[in-house]
């Protein structure tokens, strides 16, 4: 099983996102299972939702609470929500950032876990840019895609344009190919320099 | 055909399949995404013909539901926690008077204090109110159980309540089989009442009935839930048979044959159960578990008969009687040979995980003796005796639950 735990606020389509993710394994065969925090929700409130995949049935109902890889779709929760709560040793964690890890504070997170996976997207941008709206939830997916090779970037353009509209899931399936681009360079860099 | 959609949409379609003709309903969460699906199913004119009645409160949705079942229309409602309780009388009429209204329950918990999140609370505080009460496992279950709770209703004109865990199910996404129009169709026959309003031929319903005769109409009442203890089994079998997977009946047995010790279980939490206790028989631990699906008629025999050798059985519960524990162990004390045998575990109130980790160590105290014959999961012992000390220290103490909001902190800071 996988598990993936997603942070942000109320209104940057967090529960979406675990949905169109859930949405996208579907599509690929395996055994998906997406729910909320189930919190009030309230725009800008700090907001958790969660994934699990799996190739059998997911019986499980516990919350996330050693999750495999982590969205962060508002970098502001950093340093007020325990984020990084059970991540796994080997975790993947993908930032929503136009910044760096370092300009993040998260310099000594990444020497205290240095088999974590921290990679750094810009979604919002990407979103702004190619749907018009700061909502980065779709951008993630695609990042996520490229980081963890869980699900392909076609699936989740799949999910993306079956959650939305033609209109908005257009814009939505740019912004997911363009951070799957731009996190699969990352990734790459990354194990170009761990080689040298 | 197979489909990854939230547990409300899968309920709001398997209820359209099954041809509703008057659905009534006041929104309130956990509920709300039910109905909503209803209502645009009626309004794109995909459910038809069917009537969608906006009401101002539940009693009036479940008033709605009594006029229409009455005029020999199929009826259908959904609530939740207050609306529940805001329903009651008109809750025990519709069965008071035999009309198959089926009616969903995202189950929540009941205020004060004031709190969204899921547990049992409500359909457990109706549950002699005389309808019928069927508990889900999944999503699949629950749509499952929709199609199934109409066509019981009907045949004893008798009205139930399909339980699900609010937001667990209700708002989770998760993989479910839609059956077709065509196979609804085929098991689910159309609407013919035992009793109809018609000018032509014309009735009392609800009318006044004296001693002479009030023991033999609640009598009658028992009988036809009886009767549905052999119905439902009977209709869960050729479900099977026609829709090609196990839903509903009785009760569902897991690893139980030569289980030490049984976890008796409703709804969703059986999921994150048998998780737990496939990881303690790969130690050796011999456990099993036994979900109820039907609550009310309580089936009796086959709970006997599940229990079977079981020497210790644990009844992990989201609800629980003020004063006196648990409900569903009450019940299940009643089809055990040894009722000191059974442990009641209070889990889930308002919304609170259950994790493996606890279940796992409750099981093994009850395994080994050292549990006590009731336990509150997971309790924080240090916030409640902080309490009762404020309480010995002081005479105004104040409201209890602002006291302790304040005592354990900022929610939004923690995740379990």
């Amino acid at each position: 099983m996988f598990q993936i735990r997603i942070h942000g606020r109320g209104g940057q389509g967090v529960v979406t996102a675990a949905e169109m993710l859930s949405v996208a394994a579907f599509l690929e065969g395996r055994h998906a299972q997406a729910f909320p925090s189930f919190g009030s929700e309230r725009t800008g409130a700090p907001v958790v939702a969660y994934c699990r995949l799996d190739d059998r049935e997911i019986r499980l109902r516990e919350p996330i609470l050693e999750p495999d890889a982590l969205i962060i779709q508002d970098p502001t929760l950093l340093h007020q929500v325990d984020v990084f709560s059970g991540l796994k040793a080997e975790g993947l964690v993908l930032v929503n950032t136009s910044k760096s890890a370092d300009s993040l504070g998260l310099a000594e997170f990444a020497l205290s876990h240095p088999a974590v996976r921290l990679v750094m997207v810009p979604g919002s941008e990407l979103a702004l840019k190619h749907v018009g709206r700061p909502l980065p939830n779709a951008a993630l997916l695609g990042g996520f895609a490229a980081l963890s090779g869980q699900i392909s970037i076609e699936s989740v353009e799949k999910a993306v344009r079956e959650k939305f509209p033609a209109k908005i899931a257009e814009g939505n399936v740019l912004a997911a190919r363009a951070a799957h681009d731009h996190v699969r360079s990352a990734v790459g860099k990354a194990a170009h320099a761990q080689a040298d | 055909m197979l489909k990854q959609t939230e547990g409300s949409h899968a309920v709001a379609e398997a209820v359209a399949l099954c041809r509703p003709e008057v659905i009534c309903a006041y929104p309130i969460s956990p509920q709300t995404h039910i109905v909503e699906g209803l209502g645009e199913m009626v309004k794109s004119g995909e459910l038809s013909p069917c009537e969608f009645i906006n009401v101002e409160s539940e009693f009036a949705a479940m008033s709605v539901a009594i006029g229409a079942s009455a005029a020999g229309a199929r009826a259908y409602t959904a609530t939740a926690s207050q609306g529940l309780l805001f329903m009651a009388e008109a809750v025990f009429n519709a069965s008071g008077m035999g009309l198959p209204i089926v009616m969903t329950v995202a189950n929540r918990a009941i205020g004060a204090p004031i709190n969204i999140w899921n547990d049992h609370t409500d359909s457990m505080s109706q549950r002699d109110c005389g309808w019928i009460q069927l508990f889900a496992e999944t999503n699949q279950e629950a749509l499952d159980l929709h199609i199934q709770a109409f066509r019981l209703a009907e045949e004893l004109s008798v009205p139930v309540m399909v339980c699900m865990d609010g937001f667990i199910l209700t708002h989770a996404y998760e993989r479910v089989d839609m059956p077709t129009q065509a196979q609804v169709d085929a098991y689910l026959p159309p609407f013919e009442p035992r009793q109809v309003l018609d000018p032509q031929e014309p009735v009392s319903m609800g009318a006044m009935v004296g001693p002479e005769a009030f023991t033999e109409v609640r009598y009658l009442a028992h009988v036809k839930q009886m009767q549905a203890l052999d119905l439902i089994p009977a209709w869960a079998a050729e479900f099977r048979e026609a829709f090609g997977r196990d839903s509903g009946g009785l009760i569902h047995a897991y690893r139980t044959e030569d289980a030490d010790t049984i976890v008796v279980a409703l709804g969703s939490v059986l999921g994150t159960i048998k998780d737990t206790v496939d990881a303690l028989r790969d130690k050796g631990h011999r456990f099993g578990v036994l979900g109820i699906t039907c609550f009310r008629p309580w089936p009796t025999a086959a709970i006997r008969q599940a229990l079977g050798n079981a020497k210790k059985v644990v009844v992990l519960e989201k609800a629980f009687g003020v004063g006196l524990g648990g409900i569903v162990s009450a019940n299940v004390r009643t089809s055990s040979g040894s009722p000191e045998s059974v442990y009641t575990v209070i889990a889930g109130l308002g919304g609170r995980p259950i994790t493996r980790d606890s279940l796992a160590r409750i099981f093994l105290e009850v395994e080994a003796g050292t549990a006590p014959a009731l336990t509150f999961l997971d309790l924080n012992r240090a916030v409640v005796d902080r309490a009762l000390a404020r309480e010995r220290a002081t005479r105004r103490s104040g409201p209890i639950a602002e006291a302790l909001v304040r005592d354990v902190g900022l929610v939004t800071a923690q995740l379990r």
